[in-house]
């Protein structure tokens, strides 16, 4: 799926006699799924149980014991509104505009440069090279660029005839930015494997039956491709809901942008209110599960790796 | 007629203009990392030093960051690339009952935000008192390397030709001199870029190694983050960019070496 760009050469289908059964397949497995048991899905199950902790009866600071008690879900729930609207709100459009970006992209690199192999690969490294460089130094980057003082920022207020006033660095724009940005490798990544894979016999027929190439992308390409938009989006689209970072005010972002991520982390580490840390997360993991959820009922469970 | 010339020019120009967006921020941290600035702060061009190239360590405090990392990194990267190498290979070669819940399980952990990562693990260590630092940190990031192993093993077992097996198992080779012999070094360059892969992921990694680091610990994206409230000092630029330049020689060396390979294959065709 998503990360098969990484690999050289495209999958064959597998010959049937080799899928063999038995006791062996146990040991190649177990390591590994009870390795994801115990650090996955006990820590969920722990998020959970912090999550309806309760204070010391002492009072004492970040001080909890096993019980439970709710009040931190509504405590979240409703005093994190905004910030739970802002995630899913920033997420949405961030998502929409990396697949705007992306979906040409890859069609250029997938099947414009399918006779130039090398050519090809070289590209394709250009986009995961965002990859290779800090995280945060990429977002420091654009923070640099978006300065009040910046030469950039000064060309576009001439452009514009703005005055002094006019700032982006600490803006809901500039934090969708920065998301844009960090996360675009994972929309490009799935969608050039799916359109590597295209069969372009497909849509030379389709032009031969008079279509036009609108139609030829609307009927033809995009429903083929469909698999790489969907874990695209996916791959996208939920990290980008628990990011903290690009909203960060020492980042892109101001204190009017803080997203859930942000929340978490301050309740987590600064202010040690673990229970609504640990509700907040598991809010925002129930609401990807009912995403995932609806992906897998949709297209199966062997397109996902 | 007209209008197809136009798509024709317009695609490619996209694309270019897609693929400086995607550089504008490498470029400028490794112009910045050549910055002659002083003090801590690397905001404002002061002129070009190849200074902070020849004394990376000038700051004792980034390169023990990097140190700690580069531990972080080789250790998570060695378990996560066996874990997942065995799964890969299982998922591919063996038919057994539950598959499809363990593509799920697998699956989980590249869809789940970082942020519910670390606190999840953060409350498991928490709910155990169990002390964070170097062990928390690699157990966390063995985790989240492990199915970004598996999916780019899996890849390339998936090109692998059974036959080949089947022949080294006819011509009387024991199933352990089949794996070492046959399976093992024609799986090797998937299992390479998998764990490549893993340890750019985790060098990395902030958001989880932040909950999970205690007190002491600082990697070197911690000591980034921490710094970018004051100013990041160029020693971060100039290792950063390091690492940019080294990643990218290794991955365009292998697509040179491998374009090179199938030429010679087709002019033997």
């Amino acid at each position: 799926m998503a990360l098969a760009g990484f690999s050289s050469a495209a999958p064959k289908p597998q010959a049937a006699s080799a899928l063999k059964s038995g006791r062996f397949v146990w040991v190649l497995l177990l390591p590994g799924l009870l390795y994801l048991a115990m650090f996955f899905m006990v820590p969920l199950v722990s998020l959970l149980i912090t999550s309806v902790m309760t204070p010391d009866p002492s009072g004492a600071y970040g001080i909890y014991n096993y019980g439970f008690d709710l009040s931190a879900y509504q405590h979240v729930v409703v005093d994190y509104l905004p910030q739970i609207g802002r995630s899913f709100l920033y997420a949405f459009a961030a998502t929409v505009i990396a697949l705007l970006i992306s979906y040409p992209l890859a069609y250029f690199v997938g099947i414009r440069l399918r006779t130039r192999p090398l050519i090809q690969k070289l590209t394709l490294t250009l986009v995961i090279a965002p990859f290779f460089i800090s995280f945060l130094l990429r977002t420091i980057a654009w923070k640099q660029l978006f300065a009040d003082n910046a030469p950039a920022m000064t060309f576009v207020r001439n452009l514009f005839h703005l005055d002094t006033t006019f700032h982006f660095l600490g803006t809901p724009g500039a934090v969708v930015w920065g998301l844009v940005y960090n996360f675009i490798p994972f929309m490009t990544l799935p969608l050039y494997t799916s359109l590597e894979r295209l069969d372009l016999r497909l849509l030379e027929a389709a032009g031969d039956l008079y279509a036009t190439p609108a139609a030829v992308f609307r009927r033809v390409t995009l429903p083929l491709t469909m698999p790489g938009v969907i874990s695209g989006t996916l791959l996208t689209f939920i990290p980008i809901t628990g990011d903290y970072v690009n909203a960060s005010r020492d980042f892109l972002g101001a204190s009017d942008t803080s997203m859930i991520g942000n929340m978490v982390q301050a309740d987590y580490l600064q202010n040690s209110d673990y229970p609504a840390a640990s509700a907040l997360s598991a809010v925002l993991m129930a609401v990807i599960l009912i995403i995932v959820g609806i992906y897998v009922k949709r297209t199966g469970t062997e397109d996902l790796l | 007629m007209k209008k197809l010339r136009l798509g024709r020019f317009a695609l490619p120009l996209y694309s270019v203009i897609a693929l400086v967006y995607l550089l504008i921020p490498i470029v400028y941290t490794i112009a910045f990392s050549f910055n002659d600035s002083q003090g801590r702060t690397n905001t404002i061009w002061q002129g070009f030093t190849l200074d902070k190239w020849m004394n990376v360590c000038a700051r004792p405090d980034v390169c023990a960051s990097v140190g700690t990392s580069l531990l972080i990194s080789t250790v998570s990267t060695l378990v996560a690339t066996v874990l997942g190498t065995a799964v890969a290979i299982a998922l591919v070669r063996y038919s057994f009952k539950g598959r499809s819940l363990v593509s799920l399980s697998l699956f989980l952990p590249m869809a789940t935000p970082e942020v519910v990562m670390g606190a999840g693990l953060a409350a498991l260590f928490f709910n155990l008192n169990f002390g964070q630092g170097y062990l928390t940190v690699i157990l966390a990031h063995i985790m989240f390397c492990l199915s970004f192993v598996v999916v780019t093993v899996k890849a390339r077992v998936q090109t692998l030709d059974p036959v080949l097996e089947e022949a080294g198992a006819d011509l009387y080779a024991s199933p352990r001199q089949v794996f070492w012999r046959i399976t093992f070094p024609l799986l090797l360059p998937g299992i390479v870029s998998g764990a490549l892969l893993s340890f750019v992921l985790s060098f990395d990694d902030f958001i989880i190694t932040y909950f999970n680091a205690g007190g002491a610990l600082v990697t070197f994206p911690m000591f980034i983050y921490v710094a970018a409230a004051k100013g990041v000092p160029a020693e971060v630029n100039v290792i950063a960019s390091m690492v940019f330049l080294l990643a990218l020689v290794i991955v365009i060396g292998t697509q040179v070496a491998s374009n090179i390979r199938q030429k010679r294959l087709n002019t033997l065709k």
